[in-house]
């Protein structure tokens, strides 16, 4: 191998695949290394049983599956799902008129506005939860602004507006691309067709921008539903969600194999919806 | 067109919601007070405070080792990759690879790794793999961002530089150093700040990842919280929010004078 690559390349067709190696092989190599065997790993771990010390007994099972369906599994599912959607609809409702405001500020506005929109995206994600934290718990800013004392911390609401504070961004950015891309003209022929503001948005600003409005949706529902760091540093760890599930069948619990299937059914719900979004792009 | 002008109540209202928990942290930071919730007076004690701190400082030396090495990587494997798979494959299936560490949930990324390094370990016998096992996972997720950044350069950019390099009878290596490199180099500039930057705050595969004893900085936040609130952790909230303020705005106006720049 070695004396191939020192040697001059002897025909354009060699010389190509052996550029083509050279370009592609050390990052793919760290790919299958880093990303195809562990992502094995775990496929592999679902169908194994647990050991006794966290350990896993490589004998062939299905009851990681049936677990599955275990109405306490199910209805932490369920909770997630519901904490996820909530999540988006709220972004999507406050996201859609930010967007729609901003792709329609002078050019020097919008950008400011913009990189005010994604700044505290780039912030450190554990403090912006402390932010939340400090602002929030009985003793907190609220409270002692306001002279009462609410309970506002670990509550279903807490988690949900964690949530949204981290990915509203993910919100506004595909929606901004998508209505900065629509054409004025469209709108004007439509209000000069007699209808009113409203009939315009819902019959040609909202399908003309739904794609924006699937990928903001899949962006802020795909983090959201796999989360545990929110739900468990604002929500005390009432609300569990599938996020906390599979950190405690890794980290406390220490069975790795029904972990992996918890892990697995993630992916697979996230699969369910990018195929809704590809779909939603294709109809667009 | 008019525009409605309730629209712009959620607009401001976003904008509130953004940034008015970044604003009390920053106001808390000053607290002369014990208390990271009554403010009492100024002061700058609680800064004092976190410069002594060594758990802190120790974090903060292990994130920017590991954020510079996974950066060196990132960027030198998926400038790599971007190149190789613009110009030499048209498989999907390599594209959709190249790009599934930055879109697989971070959970699912950090068990795999989690599984992976305590094979890797018992099999060689290893103790711990130290901070190589948090650089090399952060390397993983951000050769993605960095590949996918440096395509969108290269779709657009022409062949025929690269080949008349060629014609003029330099070899692939000169060609890629002297021609192709340069003209990609806003790209892979922007990919590396951004691979930087998520190094600096990921938690949730470094928490799975991390031993005992090294242990990054957003870990030893997280630690510091369950502990309890102090106005120290605003201190060092107000620094990192500097930092990232500083880097995201310097990054925006590079990518802008880099983009000036290859248009001329």
């Amino acid at each position: 191998m070695k004396s191939q690559t020192k040697a001059r390349p002897a025909s354009p067709a060699k010389g190509r695949r052996l550029a083509a190696f050279a370009f592609l092989s050390p990052g793919l190599t760290y790919l299958i290394v880093l990303l195809l065997i562990p992502l094995g790993l775990v496929l592999s771990y679902t169908v194994f049983r647990r050991g006794r010390f966290g350990g896993i007994i490589y004998e062939f099972t299905l009851e990681n599956f049936t677990r599955l369906i275990d109405p306490l599994y199910l209805g932490i599912v369920g909770s997630s799902v519901r904490i996820a959607a909530l999540t988006t609809l709220l972004a999507l409702l406050i996201g859609y008129p930010t967007a729609y405001v901003i792709a329609h500020l002078p050019p020097k506005w919008k950008t400011i506005a913009l990189v005010a929109i994604v700044l505290p995206f780039w912030t450190n994600f554990i403090i912006r939860v402390y932010a939340w934290i400090m602002l929030l718990s009985g003793p907190g800013v609220i409270n002692s602004v306001l002279g009462t004392k609410f309970e506002l911390l670990y509550k279903e609401g807490t988690v949900v507006t964690g949530l949204l504070y981290s990915y509203l961004p993910l919100m506004v950015l595909p929606l901004y691309a998508a209505i900065e891309k629509l054409d004025p003209q469209l709108r004007e022929a439509s209000a000069n067709l007699g209808a009113s503001g409203f009939t315009t948005f819902r019959k040609v600003t909202l399908p003309l921008t739904l794609p924006g409005v699937v990928t903001g949706c899949l962006f802020v529902f795909v983090p959201s539903f796999g989360n545990f760091v929110i739900p468990e540093m604002l929500g005390g760890g009432k609300s569990i969600m599938v996020g906390n599930l599979i950190r405690n069948e890794f980290l406390s619990t220490r069975d790795w194999p029904f972990g992996a299937t918890l892990s697995l059914a993630l992916i697979a719900v996230l699969i369910l919806l990018l195929m809704v979004q590809s779909w939603a792009a294709r109809r667009a | 067109m008019r525009r409605p002008r309730f629209l712009y109540i959620p607009f401001w209202a976003s904008l509130v919601f953004l940034y008015l928990p970044i604003i009390m942290l920053v106001v808390m930071s000053f607290n002369s007070g014990r208390s990271a919730y009554t403010y009492e007076g100024f002061s700058l004690k609680w800064y004092g405070e976190l410069a002594k701190d060594e758990g802190i400082r120790n974090g903060l030396i292990n994130t920017l080792i590991v954020a510079t090495c996974s950066t060196v990587i990132a960027t030198v494997l998926g400038t790599l990759l971007a190149v190789g798979l613009a110009r030499y494959s048209r498989s999907r299936v390599l594209d959709a690879l190249a790009l599934m560490p930055g879109v697989l949930p971070d959970l699912v990324l950090a068990i795999g790794l989690l599984i992976f390094y305590v094979l890797v370990r018992t099999t060689f016998g290893i103790e711990t793999l130290g901070l190589g096992a948090v650089t090399a996972a952060h390397a993983l997720f951000s050769m993605a961002f960095v590949t996918a950044v440096v395509r969108t350069r290269l779709t657009g950019s022409d062949t025929s530089l690269e080949e008349a390099s060629r014609d003029l009878g330099a070899g692939a290596v000169t060609t890629f150093m002297k021609v192709t490199l340069p003209q990609l180099m806003p790209g892979v500039v922007a990919g590396a700040l951004l691979a930087f930057t998520l190094s600096l705050d990921e938690f949730v595969i470094a928490f799975f990842t991390i031993g005992n004893t090294e242990q990054t900085l957003p870990i030893v936040i997280y630690s510091m919280i369950r502990f309890g609130v102090t106005p120290k952790i605003n201190a060092l909230a107000a620094i990192l929010l500097l930092v990232s303020f500083t880097a995201v705005i310097a990054g925006q106006r590079m990518t802008k004078i880099g983009e000036s720049r290859a248009q001329n």
